[in-house]
Parts: C-alpha cells; structure tokens; sequence
C-alpha cells in the first residue's frame, strides 16, 4: 500500500493527524505532511484507510495492491 | 429533509438569497472563488468600507489573491501542534468556571450557556489576544452586542462597532509600545509583500479572531451539553469509554455544526440547475451538508463512534476554519471537565432552553438540573 497527498487540496483540516500520526504529521502552517513515502507496513493499514475516509478535502488517496 | 428535490432554495430577501441544501452543492460553491466573494460572509451585511479582495474582517471577508498571504499570517499561530501546547490552559480555565458554580449539588440548577460555555472561548482567546483578565467581561459583551445585536436600531449598532473598535486600537497600541507575546505582536511583525498590514487590517485581524472565535466556538460546547443533557446513554457511555472522545468530538461537530457561512455572487454561474446572478447572496449551510443523507449513512442519527466521518463543520476549500485546532480542543476539554465534575445532568425544563438566531447556532441559555451521581 502506498499513500498519495495532494498538497494543493490539503486545507490543514489535520484530521489524518488526529487519526493516523504515525502516518501524518504537520508543518508550521499545519499542513499535513506525509510520514512514510513508500511501502506503509500492515499494521498501519487500517489508519491509512480511515485517514484518507475522513479528509473533509479527499486530499489522501490509497494506493492498494492487495 | 427532501433536499433530493429541491437541492438548492430561493428566497426574494435581501435581493435574492439562495441556500444550496446538499454535500455536492455546498461543496461546489465553497471551492468556487470565481463566481462566490466572502465579502459577502454576513448575509446581509453590506462592505461598505473596506472593498474586495480584503474587506472588514481579513482573511474571513477576502477573496484571492489578498486571501492567501493574508491567512498565511495567522495560520502558524493557530497550527496543531502550537494550539495543543494550550491543553493546560484550557483545563484551567474549565476549572475555573465549574469552581466558580461548586456550591451546587444535586438538584440545583447551572446554566450550561451562561454559566459555562459562554465563558471558556471568551478566556482563551482573551489570552491569545493578550487582553488583560479584567477585561474578560468586556470581551465577552462585545462579542455579545456585535454577534446578536443585528436587531438593534442601526444608530446602537455603530455605537457598540465604536467602541469595541476604540478597544481594539488601544489595545494594539500598547502591544506596539510593549509586546506581550500575544498573536497581535506577531501581527505587528508581519509584512505582506514586504509591507507591514495596515493599522486597519490589523484590528480588522483580531476583530475576526474575536467574533470568530468566540461565538462559534461558545455554541459548539452548549450544543454538546445539550446533547449530553438530552442523551443521558450517550453521557454514560463517554464515562465508560474515554477513549472514544476523539471520536465522538467530530460526530457531535457534524450533527451540531454551528457555523453557516455566507458568499455574495460576483458573476452570473449555474449551481444545480438554476443561475444565481450577480449581486445575490448564498448561504452556505455546512450543517445542511453535513446532513446530507447522500454523504453521511444514518445523517440524522448521532452515532458517538461513527468511523467515517468526512463532516464540513469548519467549512471547505480555502476558507477552511483557521481556528478548528483551538475550536476542537476547546470543545474536547470543556466537555470533558463538565461531566468530569457533573457526572449526570439532564435539562431542567426543555421549554427554557433558547437557541441563537442568526448564521451561529446554539443554545444562549441552557439550564441544566444536576443529577445524583
């Protein structure tokens, strides 16, 4: 699974922060930031699919093989 | 809500007015800077002063491309990780108001509006602001007068925008004489294209952060009282699954939205099927969107662990709420102190309850009977 973040969509909602910090942090301007820029493990898996649920922006999309 | 068949409305007022009642609508509208200026946020309410693209309250009443620079300058202080620093804080202040009612118990009544809610954004952004604490009260009847005092003869309304304006300019003077470590020091700094803002621009700055950090955030924590008040399992589960705050924050921020926005209509554009000419107004009713049957499964059932939950409370696009960081803490913190300290609580009496009027929702007052643990 890969994560993809549209950064022009992002309004700093920081929803996927609150959801999935292990997979998003913030910068200064309380943009999002990816954490992890290739394979995202399996545990985090089911974070990396509610964050990108719950972006008011759909500024996250899922890549998934599985 | 039938919004399938009339997904956008029309009323004559104000010289035409449209209220687009869907998700997709709301969505639409909020992305479309082209056609919709926030110089039309107050539905009604006229710019006359301070013309497009900045208007009286930047970043809030601008438009492309003063918006961007402009919100650029508060963003910083308002971003997650600075506004989660103020945890503390904000549990202090909590407390300070629940001590303030301590001699209550079981049966008495508290005023969940008044006594409560109404208080704890007036005190956090007093600080941020770096309004000395005897002038809290002061803040508080300013937000009052200028928020619910749209009904007031024309002649009291520009009385109560002098003087809170005075307020504001002295109140940046002395930052300017002697820092406070306040945002409005931060303000004073900043230079936009290598300007420092505008004397007006800035007080119009920390006017918005005060109508708008106040009033909304103020109607969040009642309405969630009042959901707790009316909910008595909802109440219980929260003491049984702490955990589930998080969670249950933004289902009772998409169920009890309390923010509708305005947008004034700068170009003749087609939205659902009907135009909407220059010149109209639109309201933007995130609530609406938020109840939207087509986005949210069960839209009008509040289900405290809902998972997906892509809600609109703090709008789209690049208007989004500079201050949801503080907003969502805020609302967090208070109800959690509440029902930390009032563990069961229901409405006194569901006929006294008053809502506000206006484009912000929530109960203005709200007496509450405590229970019996």
């Amino acid at each position: 699974m890969k994560i993809h973040l549209d950064t022009d969509r992002c309004q700093g909602h920081n929803r996927c922060r609150l959801i999935a910090p292990e997979l998003f942090d913030t910068d200064d301007y309380g943009q999002a930031v990816l954490r992890i820029e290739g394979e995202i493990p399996e545990a985090l898996h089911d974070k990396a699919r509610q964050a990108a649920a719950n972006c008011p922006e759909f500024a996250i999309s899922i890549e998934d093989d599985a | 809500m039938t919004c399938a068949r009339c997904p956008i409305a029309h009323s004559p007022r104000y010289g035409g007015l449209w209220m687009p009642l869907t998700e997709e609508l709301v969505r639409q509208i909020a992305y479309d800077t082209q056609h919709f200026s926030n110089h039309g946020a107050v539905v009604g309410h006229v710019e006359g002063s301070e013309p497009r693209p900045v208007g009286s309250a930047p970043p809030i009443t601008s438009d492309p491309p003063y918006h961007g620079p402009a919100k650029r300058l508060l963003l910083p202080a308002f971003a997650p990780k600075r506004i989660e620093a103020k945890e503390d804080e904000i549990r202090a202040v909590c407390r300070e108001c629940l001590d303030a009612v301590a001699d209550r118990g079981p049966g008495d009544e508290i005023d969940g509006a008044v006594e409560y809610a109404q208080h704890i954004p007036v005190r956090v952004m007093s600080r941020m602001l770096g309004v000395p604490r005897s002038d809290e009260d002061l803040m508080r009847e300013f937000v009052h007068a200028l928020i619910e005092g749209v009904d007031r003869p024309e002649a009291q309304q520009r009385a109560d925008r002098l003087r809170v304006d005075a307020y504001l300019d002295e109140l940046i003077d002395e930052h300017r004489r002697e820092p406070r470590g306040s945002i409005i020091d931060d303000l004073l700094a900043a230079q936009v294209e290598g300007q420092p803002i505008e004397p007006r621009h800035v007080r119009g700055m920390v006017l918005l952060l005060l109508m708008a950090g106040i009033d909304t955030t103020w109607s969040a924590i009642g309405s969630g009282l009042w959901h707790f008040a009316t909910h008595p399992d909802d109440l219980a589960r929260m003491q049984r699954e702490p955990g589930l705050w998080p969670t249950a924050i933004e289902e009772l921020l998409r169920a009890y939205a309390p923010v509708t926005m305005g947008r004034r209509v700068v170009d003749d554009v087609e939205i659902g099927g009907r135009t909407l000419k220059k010149g109209e107004w639109v309201l933007l009713p995130f609530p609406a969107a938020n109840r939207d049957p087509q986005a949210f499964p069960d839209a009008d059932k509040i289900v405290l662990d809902r998972e997906v939950n892509r809600h609109a409370a703090f709008g789209l696009g690049i208007h989004r709420c500079i201050g949801s960081n503080l907003a969502r803490l805020e609302l967090q913190v208070a109800l959690q102190e509440f029902i930390a300290r009032v563990p069961e609580f229901h409405l006194a009496d569901p006929e006294r309850v008053r809502w506000s009027t206006g484009q912000i929702r929530g109960p203005r007052v709200l007496p509450l009977t405590i229970g019996s643990v």
